[in-house]
């Protein structure tokens, strides 16, 4: 194995950075999971929309980016707790299928609106240039953005878990996961947490989706199909439900990815087989996930 | 009495098969080449439109993982019928596994075995997964159908990667055709022979025992298995038929279009075949036929709302992904608003109609 | 017939079954009784096999096969069928099927010979049709065969229930409150039903009532249980005067 020192932090640096942007994207698939038993096959677009948002409100507006980066992500927030509001919340009492179907079709039509609105040529993510600098650490090369990333999301994450456990949505929200109905008879208002989970998630995923702009800066409307994907079996591999189990999720994906093209460059075209190989395996021996509990069902 | 109107029913049923078989014979010879391969297409729908809905309508089983077992038939059957010439041309940057260069068989077979190469894929895949519920299982087939994709793309010297294949040999009716005259079409015996077969099949299938069991798992897991219904075995069975039928439907598909590459087999085409089922209604046999037909006509009819609009006075640009956008419109419309089936529940008000108007005319 | 061995039931850190041992004889019928939350259901669980025993053994039948490790259906196939507290019909299924399909566990023939209609099957096939109009005869639902199980008033629903375990030819029938919601001439019509069946298909029955006539009308032997706990068996005087049963059911000030 020829590799040096520099080449393996440079992987490292790189694994960590998609790790942070699969983490971010991974929770909110995890939260609206936890509460509504749902899988939002919708939230990878999401996530492309949050980017997309982002190059407009750039490039098309007199807004200076620092601004744009914290509005796009609000308003993607908004548009996910729309999204609940018309595809989702009409078929709470819907069997599971019913839903997903729903789900799945949300999915595709805004990719597809995607395609109509933004056209289906790729567009050049306008990365601001004080984030296009590369670092020179003892002699590796590091690109800004893989300390810009880690960083934000550490920042996000304390923000997200400041919020779950210390405020009272956030313990409304604990509640509603871990038995619906009982918390839905202690007189919490569950149409409004559930939109500010989709909230939240949504604002989460358009955050990865702008440093992931940052880092892949080629956008397409089916450009959150694969991360979307990914980022679910992330939530599953971590235990889904579990906010901590995402994080942990998206970090193994992440990392396991860019190390196994560094390690075994041959299976470079099955980078993105990877993701899914890592959920078979989970589902088959531990499917409630690696920080999971185990649910008995009542006869 | 039963056993007399068993018999002309029976009859009945073989004659107008027979019609119907004539019929389509006809239209191949006399319709225009284009109109032949949309109708094409619509048998080939059919076909995938049931296999979905044996899985997920009338077995309860929400398997996302079709587009994988389309892919095994397809590149079974393009790569089987291929001949030697055409290998060469298509394997030219990485060259083809020698003992696959030399095999060619008639299309029936490549056909027959690309199905059962699905049905075994089904079956060694169906095996670990079915045992998960619902969501999981939908992102576990899912993940399975990915990873055949992928596999296919990285597999060049099996099924030239990326480039995909191109020639691959038509099945035409010349034979009937050219004697007379007139310019050979797509034979469409082939793939609505095998719709009609499948229709068949299905009837038979869930008119029987192992069909209600199968319903039975939908409606109530726990109380099938206590009443004696091996969830597991019944499971992998009806996933297994579906495979082989989707199989079948890939390696069809593979033909009409001449050409595939693994980019055609991505989770958009599971898609479609979803839509089919659930405006046709889910574990409705005739819902899903209408269902694909109707909608297969309509892709192709609407591809105009992907084009310039020339409405007289003014001509709108081209809008690229219209034609999907109202789909998926119609797609979620149906699920939040019907719930059932669309389509099946129009056909019923319709049915009622006649027959409240030939009861009145009695 | 049946023999639960020291059986604990845990989930998590409860407890729903606290070491029960108790037996029934071929033939009997015996009741299962207690306060609600008291296990009842959870037994019945164990015994067709939806939950494994976190502790303990039971055994089915002369042989005395241990069935605690089975997996429902196999439970089935042995002759233990059940009918369920909520109502588990298949409900977009016809009634005749609900009934029908209760006696494909019996089934010879494979796949194969179903889809082709092959003599083998279609042979057997009309068997498991009579079987199933003959019971639907005996609990008066041949009228309503086509109609769909869920469209069907509560009353038939749980008649329907009782059709469909029959069809599967068991030897030990476990009723999960038949008589619920039913007023007292059903429930006497309910009584003369179990003695028909249980002669006429020479069955053992367990069943769980809250109905005290029912109870005590019927059942031979009764064991109770509260929180978990075996706390009583015997005949019905015997329940009826002991002390122990009436303060579990009324509660002790």
């Amino acid at each position: 194995m020829n590799m040096s020192i520099q080449e393996f932090l440079q992987h490292l640096a790189n694994g960590i950075s998609l790790g942070s942007l699969y983490a971010l994207i991974a929770i909110g698939y995890t939260m609206v999971y936890g509460i509504l038993r749902l899988i939002n096959f919708a939230h990878g677009d999401i996530f492309m929309l949050g980017t997309y948002l982002t190059f407009y409100g750039i490039l098309f507006t007199p807004i200076p980016w620092y601004i744009v980066f914290i509005l796009a992500p609000a308003l993607t927030g908004l548009i996910g707790l729309v999204l609940e509001k018309l595809a989702y919340k009409p078929l709470r009492e819907s069997p599971r299928i019913t839903v997903l179907i729903s789900a799945i079709g949300a999915s595709f039509l805004i990719q597809n609106l995607g395609i109509l609105v933004f056209g289906g040529r790729p567009k050049a993510f306008p990365t601001p240039a004080i984030l296009e600098r590369v670092l020179k650490i003892g002699g590796v090369s590091v690109a800004i953005v893989n300390f810009v990333i880690p960083v934000v999301t550490v920042i996000l994450l304390i923000g997200l878990n400041f919020i779950i456990q210390k405020t009272k949505t956030g313990m409304a929200m604990r509640a509603l996961s871990k038995d619906y109905e009982t918390a839905s008879l202690m007189g919490i208002n569950i149409n409004q947490i559930i939109s500010i989970t989709f909230f939240i998630g949504s604002f989460l995923a358009a955050m990865g989706g702008i440093m992931w702009g940052v880092k892949y800066p080629q956008l397409m409307p089916h450009m959150g199909v694969l991360p979307g994907l990914k980022c679910f079996i992330a939530a599953v591999v971590g235990g889904i439900g579990n906010i901590t189990g995402a994080v942990l999720g998206g970090f193994i994906l992440g990392l396991g990815e860019i190390m196994l093209i560094a390690f075994l460059p041959t299976l470079t075209g099955y980078r993105d087989a990877f993701a899914f190989i890592l959920l078979i395996i989970i589902l088959l021996f531990k499917p409630t996930g690696l920080m999971g509990e185990k649910v008995t069902e009542k006869v | 009495m039963r056993k007399k109107s068993l018999k002309d029913s029976l009859w009945l049923k073989v004659g107008l098969l027979a019609l119907a078989l004539v019929g389509i014979v006809i239209i191949n010879l006399f319709l225009d080449s284009y109109k032949v391969k949309v109708l094409n297409l619509c048998a080939i729908y059919v076909i995938l439109g049931l296999s979905m809905n044996l899985i997920n309508g009338f077995t309860g089983l929400f398997s996302l993982g079709h587009a994988g077992f389309m892919a095994i038939g397809a590149y079974t059957v393009a790569i089987l019928t291929m001949p030697l010439e055409a290998k060469e041309m298509n394997y030219y940057m990485k060259p083809m596994v020698p003992f696959l260069l030399n095999l060619n068989l008639p299309f029936i077979f490549a056909l027959l075995i690309g199905g059962l190469l699905a049905a075994l894929f089904g079956f060694l895949i169906g095996a670990p997964v079915l045992k998960l519920t619902d969501d999981y299982l939908a992102i576990a087939t899912l993940g399975f159908s990915e990873i055949i994709r992928i596999v296919f793309i990285n597999l060049q010297s099996i099924t030239n990667g990326s480039l995909g294949l191109k020639a691959i040999p038509q099945m035409t009716n010349k034979f009937i055709a050219l004697p007379l005259g007139l310019s050979p079409k797509t034979n469409l015996l082939w793939a609505w022979g095998m719709a009609i077969l499948t229709i068949i099949f299905m009837q038979l299938l869930m008119k029987g025992s192992y069909g209600k069991a199968f319903k039975a798992i939908r409606e109530d897991e726990i109380a099938a298995r206590s009443m004696g219904i091996n969830l597991f075995k019944h499971k992998v069975m009806s996933f297994t038929i579906g495979s082989f039928l989707a199989g079948i439907g890939g390696g069809l598909l593979a033909v009409h279009l001449g050409t595939i590459d693994p980019a055609l087999f991505k989770f958009a085409l599971t898609f479609n075949i979803l839509l089919i089922v659930v405006l046709g209604g889910m574990g409705n046999i005739y819902g899903t036929v209408i269902a694909a037909i109707v909608i297969t006509i309509a892709m192709e009819a609407l591809r105009f709302l992907d084009e310039p609009i020339n409405l007289g006075f003014l001509t709108t640009p081209a809008l690229p992904g219209l034609r999907m956008v109202v789909f998926s419109l119609a797609l979620m419309v149906v699920v939040i608003f019907k719930r059932e089936g669309f389509l099946r529940e129009s056909l019923e008000k319709v049915l009622e109609k006649v027959r409240g108007k030939y009861a009145k005319n009695q | 017939m049946l023999k639960i061995n020291n059986m604990t039931m845990r989930f998590g850190g409860v407890v729903a079954v606290n070491k029960l041992s108790m037996e029934i004889e071929k033939g009997q019928i015996v009741g299962l009784i207690g306060p609600n939350g008291a296990g009842k259901t959870t037994v019945f669980n164990v015994v067709t096999g939806v939950y494994k025993p976190t502790e303990g053994e039971v055994f089915y039948g002369e042989a005395n096969e241990k069935i605690s490790q089975l997996r429902p259906d196999q439970i089935a196939k042995l002759g233990i069928c059940r009918t369920f507290q909520n109502i588990r019909l298949f409900k977009e299924l016809s009634v005749f099927d609900n009934v029908f399909i209760g006696g494909h566990l019996r089934l010879k023939s494979g796949l194969f010979s179903s889809v082709f209609r092959l003599p083998r099957y279609t042979g057997e096939e009309k068997k498991m049709t009579e079987k199933a109009e003959y019971l639907l005869e005996k609990v008066g639902l041949y009228e309503m065969r086509n109609e769909k199980a869920y469209s069907l008033p509560y009353g038939m629903q749980r008649r329907l229930e009782i059709a469909r375990a029959l069809a599967t030819e068991p030897r030990l029938l476990l009723l999960d409150e038949p008589a619920a919601g039913m007023n007292p001439q059903e429930t006497q019509e309910l009584m003369e039903f179990i003695h028909d069946i249980k002669d006429e298909f020479d069955l053992t029955i367990f069943l769980i009532e809250h109905h005290m006539e029912v109870v005590m009308g019927i059942c031979e032997n009764i064991f109770v249980l509260d929180h978990g706990n075996l706390i009583a068996q015997g005949n019905p005087q015997e329940i009826q005067s002991n002390e122990r049963v009436i303060e579990a059911y009324l509660g002790v000030e």
